[in-house]
């Protein structure tokens, strides 16, 4: 690295000949503006979700037993009274008998003003799960501040999209560690060996590509016994999801390993005497590494929407424990949605990772594609 | 030819009783079956259950045999009778509850493919000939959400969309009236006056994917030397459209017909269970939920089979069109 940023200086009308293959992607995924935009939203959104007991201004669980099913409160800047400037305050919120339903709707009360504070203390967390502390980076005195309203137990939503996206987000990057794994391997002997061994596994991958996922999801899923706890569930969807999640991988490493070892450089490299593992760990792998996090990247938002769809369901994730699919089949039917249509919110957090994981992955296909532009 | 169709006939075979396998175990997979808290409901209830009546409740159920035994069994009666096993839930032969539902998603998923390929394929075109103009921005942003966003969220959100903003509802396939009518020429009228929203909705994201392809594959032929030729020499454009850069770039569109029916009957079955289809979607949930064995299982080796024999189909249909795949079968 050191050495070519000192030759960049020297040879200023030729430098791209001398970038490492690693600045090269770097600098060509730099210029694709959509994808350095997602992993800025990307990283935003896991930072919000790993320290969501800080950025949320309640905890997952703390209910508002007077205030359920609440619509979102929406910030304001000035007071519509008067007209004065007072920074981003709520208004107070009170509940009313509808005259004809008697159901509860709320109202706005115009009257009070809460002030949101930074840095205001709320219910007592361990940050990361050891540092004991009780502020939150934003809350009101008074009063409730529930930004995505809250649901029919008077819980905040926003506070608990955020925690749920610990476990919707971390459970796409296990999975697809997982199915990595397997990809890797089942891929790597198939292309590897060839022959019998080969024609075997890419049967097994091709059963599986012409199988309807969702049904086989969802018999899988059902299987996990209920009494599980969230972990021991946590780790069974995950290899659920991964189980079907492989096949790609494999056949992108099978394909790599059958055009390459009949390359020049691993014959010599056997002649020398190399054994299998080692042609394959400093020959191969480095060769198509790049195909791989290409794929990896683009197979990360399948599991994401493969959890949400199971939990949506009610086969994956169960309700204490909290994540996007969890929250969202509080939405599944038809009356929540006409009557507490914010409660489809956590969705827009779904499809934003999906979308970003998605332009990431094409920005680094082009990125590591030596023939495009 | 001939051989060639032998051949993926034959592989079918062994795939199917891996299918058959693979659906069975599935089901046997959770622990307790439904006897077991078919008992413990009724004990609940204040009923005494003796010893006798469980083991004759199992019998019935053939669940006092081991499971290959059962397997075998359960095998035998689908392929020498088509006798699919009971309901536990429904207490009726399960063959008598699924071939509706079924005939129901083939049907959706079948308009599903059709629609998808006709529109992707016409707006790949036309937004590659057309590239950078408005039409073409619009529907790469409805790309790009289609193939982001999964199928039951859009459901979800059009259901509110539509109720919101039109104060309808979008759910089911028939209007009250027609819901548990016989089929007339009536209720087929009424299906496919609903059928487009979840056609719509399951097809979005197929659809996107395929204008993606298509468009960057017109693209890059349109650019080439033998188009410029062409149109050179006075070939009107639509032909010439036609008869080369689409032609060419239709061809990875081809190849992957047969991935794109198990993903639709997949998203099919998420879909309906929103919209509350009378598919198999909502039924295979509940009988999951239930432990509902034999049902479970008969859907899911059904979804599974129809899925392979879809693709197995399109292989061959793939092997008509184009010569190369056809020799490369035989030479392997």
């Amino acid at each position: 690295m050191k050495e070519a940023k000192k030759s960049k200086r020297k040879y200023d009308g030729d430098t791209q000949s001398l970038m490492t293959h690693r600045q090269l992607v770097l600098a060509k995924f730099k210029r694709h503006k959509l994808a350095m935009v997602a992993l800025v939203l990307l990283i935003l959104m896991y930072l919000l979700c790993i320290f969501s007991d800080f950025f949320a201004p309640y905890g997952p669980s703390e209910r508002f037993t007077e205030y359920s099913a609440m619509p979102p409160q929406s910030l304001h800047i000035y007071d519509s009274n008067t007209g004065r400037l007072i920074g981003p305050f709520v208004y107070g919120v009170k509940s009313v008998r509808d005259p004809e339903t008697f159901q509860k709707i709320y109202e706005e009360d115009r009257e009070v003003i809460l002030k949101i504070r930074l840095f205001e203390r709320g219910e007592p967390y361990k940050l990361l799960g050891f540092i004991e502390t009780d502020v939150h980076l934003f809350g009101v005195e008074e009063g409730t501040v529930c930004l995505m309203g809250t649901d029919s137990m008077g819980r905040d939503l926003f506070s608990r999209i955020l925690n749920g996206g610990r476990l919707s987000l971390s459970i796409g990057l296990v999975g697809v560690f997982l199915s990595m794994l397997f990809g890797l391997l089942l891929g790597g002997i198939a292309g590897f060996y060839g022959g019998r061994i080969d024609s075997c596994i890419m049967r097994v991958v091709d059963l599986f590509m012409s199988l309807p996922t969702i049904p086989l999801w969802m018999g899988l899923a059902a299987a996990v016994p209920r009494d599980w706890s969230t972990t021991q569930t946590y780790f069974a969807i995950t290899i659920i999801l991964s189980f079907f999640g492989w096949t790609n991988i494999a056949r992108v490493v099978r394909g790599k390993f059958l055009s390459l070892r009949e390359e020049d450089y691993v014959l010599a490299a056997r002649l020398c005497g190399a054994t299998d593992f080692y042609v394959i760990r400093s020959h191969l792998i480095p060769s198509f590494i790049s195909y791989i996090i290409v794929s990896l990247t683009l197979s990360i938002p399948g599991m994401i929407i493969g959890e949400t769809t199971l939990s949506f369901l009610g086969l994956g994730l169960q309700a204490p424990a909290v994540s996007w699919g969890v929250l969202l089949r509080d939405a599944q039917n038809f009356r929540s949605i006409a009557t507490m249509p914010w409660l489809l919110l956590p969705s827009i957090f779904v499809i934003l990772t999906v979308l970003s994981f998605n332009f990431i992955g094409d920005g680094l296909r082009d990125a590591a594609d030596p023939y495009s532009g | 030819m001939l051989r060639y169709i032998g051949k993926r006939l034959l592989a079918l075979i062994p795939l199917l009783i891996i299918i058959s396998v693979l659906s069975f175990l599935i089901i046997e997979l959770p622990p307790g079956d439904y006897v077991t808290r078919y008992i413990a409901d009724l004990e609940m209830k204040g009923m005494k259950v003796t010893e006798e009546d469980t083991l004759r409740l199992r019998a019935m159920y053939d669940l006092d045999k081991p499971v290959p035994v059962r397997y075998v069994n359960w095998i035998t009666k689908i392929v020498t009778r088509g006798d699919f096993g009971r309901s536990f839930q429904y207490n009726r032969p399960v063959s008598e509850l699924i071939w509706e539902r079924l005939g129901l998603t083939l049907i959706i998923s079948l308009i599903t493919m059709v629609f998808t390929y006709v529109v992707a394929i016409t707006i790949g075109i036309y937004s590659a000939v057309r590239p950078n103009t408005l039409f073409d921005y619009v529907f790469t942003l409805i790309g790009f959400i289609g193939v982001a966003v999964p199928g039951f969220l859009i459901a979800m959100i059009a259901m509110w969309l539509s109720y919101s903003k039109l104060g309808v509802s979008i759910t089911g396939l028939f209007s009250a009236q027609y819901a548990d009518a016989p089929w007339s020429l009536a209720k087929l009228e009424n299906m496919l006056e609903r059928v487009w929203v979840p056609v719509l909705v399951i097809g979005l994201s197929g659809t996107a994917s395929i204008i993606r392809i298509m468009r960057s594959g017109v693209l890059d032929e349109v650019k080439k030397q033998y188009v410029v030729t062409a149109r050179a020499k006075g070939v009107k454009e639509v032909r010439l459209l036609m008869k080369y850069p689409v032609r060419v770039a239709i061809n990875p569109i081809i190849s992957t017909i047969g991935w794109v029916l198990p993903s639709v009957i997949s998203g099919e079955s998420v879909v309906a269970i929103v919209l509350n289809l009378p598919t198999t979607g909502p039924l295979l949930l509940n009988a999951l939920l239930n432990q509902d064995m034999y049902l479970a299982a008969s859907f899911i080796l059904l979804l599974s089979t129809l899925t392979v024999i879809g693709t197995v189909f399109s292989d061959i249909l793939l092997a008509v069109l184009d010569p190369r795949i056809r020799y490369q079968g035989i030479t392997k």
